[in-house]
């Protein structure tokens, strides 16, 4: 029996120890890989001109930073996860069954997807029904959904260039894909009676899309090896190598800040972050680096974060999340149906 | 049945062309491999070597209240957006904690913008007409030049090109290697010595030999599942850590170790044994007088090797967290930190394209240093072989 005390009162002292070696003044953050580049600015930012160690960052793409985030409230869960996408009803549950009941939402800006080319061919006007006639693994031929039966864009519309059909894309794993999937893929078939109204998101497998892998660099690349191909990427990276790429506009408008911001460009989304104010007591520098990330000189029109491609929302939008972060306001399920 | 001596002289001459095909062949593979390394290190060496230098220019800086408020206030307009912001953004801390600056204005050299450098290599950049104006001037003038990049060598990462350093992420894997050595280098003899010294050969060993085989071949992914699940999750080492990324990588250098210990105690000969035994010597005694001692430089050797290899290593470290942004450089074994390839593959997917060069950059540094362990390998061999 005294031994086992013992025992017991080593284990103790010893998590006594690691808890106290824990305790931390350094923020963990996790998920999407899209506001990746801009949180790491942020945290940069803040190690370098506060008295804190500078926040840890693991892009862990969205929904596996959900995951880490509802684990549970504690030293060794994150404080803050980022999303290219809203929070999941079924992620919320998630959260609120381990525990993690005290959620603030932050909406930091936009960011457009580009379905871009190399700049060596000729602009081109797509429209959604188009993309998605070019992608969707089946496709309405004569009333009839048959494999897809598209080679060249010039067979979906005479109109369009006479080029083979080859799109570099991002691989399912990523947050990007998601959001074109449901900016384009659903967005177009809803529209079209042979799927009855219903979303239709499957990707055509027969080689004319091609998952390029989750870094967007060698998508970039290979659209200047490959004149004819088209990718789908980020807009940063579009604008990034506005010298050697150009966006195809969508729906006529052209992949641009102000179109993106103002939603008239289809293929947007918006960012957000999202903060455990549970852990506000262990971990105080959590407000500070979120008070930062949403000042004027990150997220608005003049600030930091616009040069690395985040598209800023509109004032009165800033100004309201911002608020809403400093005030620490509670995430509800309805916010989110 | 005889052959005439024709006959002969085409079988002969049939065996030769073969002999000579072989050769041409494995000397064509030799070309091939040694092709694909040149093309790759001269492509490195062209994308990397520029990023050991790096833009800096000279200007005014006027350290006045309004800068301490506003840094960019410090400089005068026309370079305001040619200065880094990692200069600037020390701007107010620095004139706390040396008040004497406050009033004083002197010209100083200041690191550059990473646009700035990229167009003083020739590179692509966002730069504006009248700023490659300012940049033009300034380089005729001699305040703008390429300079020995200090900053690569002595900085974590970060997200402005130009201030980005290969330091936290080498530092992070000098620590990290320290965890593996320490953990599987004594088990690992340890255990070769028990098995090829002391253990009998029965299904037991067999089967455990087998596995131990079998673990060196598992792809090193499964080992970061088995850290996450045991270190982290279970006994609570802190994510991140030198100590978990240590710990997981020791479990893929441990068959190496293992198999390239058993493979030296192996050479050596039975004789030495059997004398050491024949002296009365215990099992012990031979094994630590005789039999070690010959075995180390085989040891080390396969040691160096497997550590080689983990240091190479990214997959298992993703899913214990070590692949992060980490601008800190911390020497704790329970801070969190990164290792190069990490760092690499975190720069090789910026949109920026400063960091081309820093990620080429941080292969040449790990190349290096690969290089070095590789030849330390060959020398302790070379230095204490024995020949029987």
């Amino acid at each position: 029996m005294n031994r086992i005390l013992k025992t017991a009162a080593i284990a103790a002292a010893v998590i006594g120890v690691t808890g106290v070696a824990q305790a931390r003044e350094q923020v963990r953050i996790v998920g999407s890989s899209t506001v990746y580049p801009f949180a790491s600015y942020v945290a940069e930012e803040f190690g370098a001109t506060t008295d804190f160690p500078t926040p840890i960052i693991e892009s862990t793409g969205s929904g596996g930073g959900m995951k880490l985030f509802c684990n549970g409230v504690g030293e060794d869960t994150p404080d803050i996860t980022n999303a290219s996408r809203r929070m999941k009803v079924s992620e919320f549950e998630r959260c609120m069954e381990n525990g993690v009941t005290d959620i603030t939402e932050a909406m930091i800006g936009y960011d457009g997807i580009a379905f871009a080319q190399s700049s060596t061919n000729e602009p081109v006007d797509l429209t959604l029904e188009q993309i998605f006639l070019a992608l969707a693994a089946q496709v309405p031929v004569d009333g009839e959904l048959v494999a897809n039966p598209y080679t060249m864009w010039s067979e979906i519309d005479p109109s369009l260039p006479e080029r083979e059909i080859i799109v570099y894309g991002p691989p399912t794993t990523s947050g990007t894909r998601d959001a074109f999937g449901e900016l384009v893929m659903e967005a177009a078939s809803e529209e079209m009676e042979a799927y009855g109204g219903e979303a239709y998101t499957d990707i055509r497998t027969d080689g004319a899309f091609v998952a390029a892998g989750e870094n967007d660099n060698l998508i970039v690349q290979r659209l200047s090896e490959n004149t004819d191909a088209f990718g789908i990427f980020g807009y940063s990276f579009l604008e990034e190598n506005a010298d050697t790429l150009s966006g195809a506009s969508i729906g006529g408008v052209e992949p641009e800040p102000e179109a993106i911001s103002s939603g008239e460009y289809p293929v947007s989304r918006s960012l957000f972050f999202y903060v455990k104010n549970q852990h506000a007591e262990e971990v105080p520098p959590m407000y500070e680096y979120a008070n930062l990330f949403m000042s004027e000189k990150m997220i608005g029109p003049m600030g930091y974060l616009k040069g690395l491609g985040l598209i800023p929302l509109p004032e009165e939008m800033r100004a309201a999340q911002r608020e809403a972060v400093k005030n620490h306001e509670k995430l509800e399920l309805s916010d989110l149906q | 049945m005889s052959q005439s001596f024709d006959e002969i002289t085409a079988q002969l001459k049939r065996r030769h062309r073969k002999s000579a095909r072989l050769k041409w062949l494995s000397m064509g593979a030799l070309i091939l491999a040694a092709a694909f390394l040149v093309v790759f290190i001269t492509d490195m060496l062209i994308k990397g070597l520029p990023a050991f230098q790096q833009a800096q220019i000279k200007v005014e800086v006027s350290y006045s209240e309004q800068a301490s408020e506003i840094p960019l206030a410090a400089l005068e307009e026309d370079v305001r957006s040619l200065v880094s912001r990692g200069f600037l953004r020390l701007i107010p801390g620095r004139m706390e904690d040396n008040p004497q600056l406050l009033g004083t204005s002197p010209m100083q050299w200041v690191l550059a913008d990473a646009q700035v450098d990229q167009y003083l290599k020739g590179h692509h950049s966002s730069l504006g007409a009248s700023e490659r104006a300012t940049v033009e001037r300034l380089a005729e003038q001699g305040r703008a030049e390429l300079m020995f990049n200090t900053f690569f060598f002595t900085n974590g990462d970060s997200k402005l090109p130009e201030y980005a350093g290969i330091a936290a992420a080498a530092l992070g894997t000098v620590l990290t290697m320290i965890v593996t050595m320490l953990a599987s280098f004594p088990v690992g003899v340890m255990t070769a010595i028990y098995l090829e010294e002391f253990a009998p050969d029965n299904r037991l060993t067999q089967i455990i030999e087998i596995n131990i085989n079998n673990l060196a071949a598992v792809p090193s992914i499964l080992f970061g599942l088995l850290g996450l699940a045991i270190y982290i999750n279970f006994f609570g080492v802190p994510r991140s850590s030198p100590l978990v990324g240590g710990l997981t990588l020791a479990l893929g250098t441990l068959p190496v170790i293992i198999i390239a210990t058993r493979t030296a105690l192996r050479s050596v000969p039975d004789s030495i044994r059997q004398a050491a035994f024949a002296v009365g010597c215990s099992r012990w005694q031979v094994v630590k007088d005789h039999v070690l001692p010959l075995s180390l430089p085989g040891i080390l050797t396969g040691s160096i090797i497997g550590l080689a290899q983990a240091m190479g290593e990214t997959a298992p470290l993703i899913i214990v967290g070590m692949v992060a942004f980490i601008p800190d450089i911390s020497a704790s074994f329970t801070d969190a930190a990164t290792v190069m390839p990490a760092q690499i593959f975190t720069w090789a997917s910026e949109p920026d394209r400063a960091f081309v060069e820093k990620t080429a950059g941080g292969i040449l540094v790990l190349l290096a240093v690969l290089i070095t362990l590789n030849a330390s390998a060959v020398w302790l061999r070379k230095k204490f072989e024995r020949r029987w």
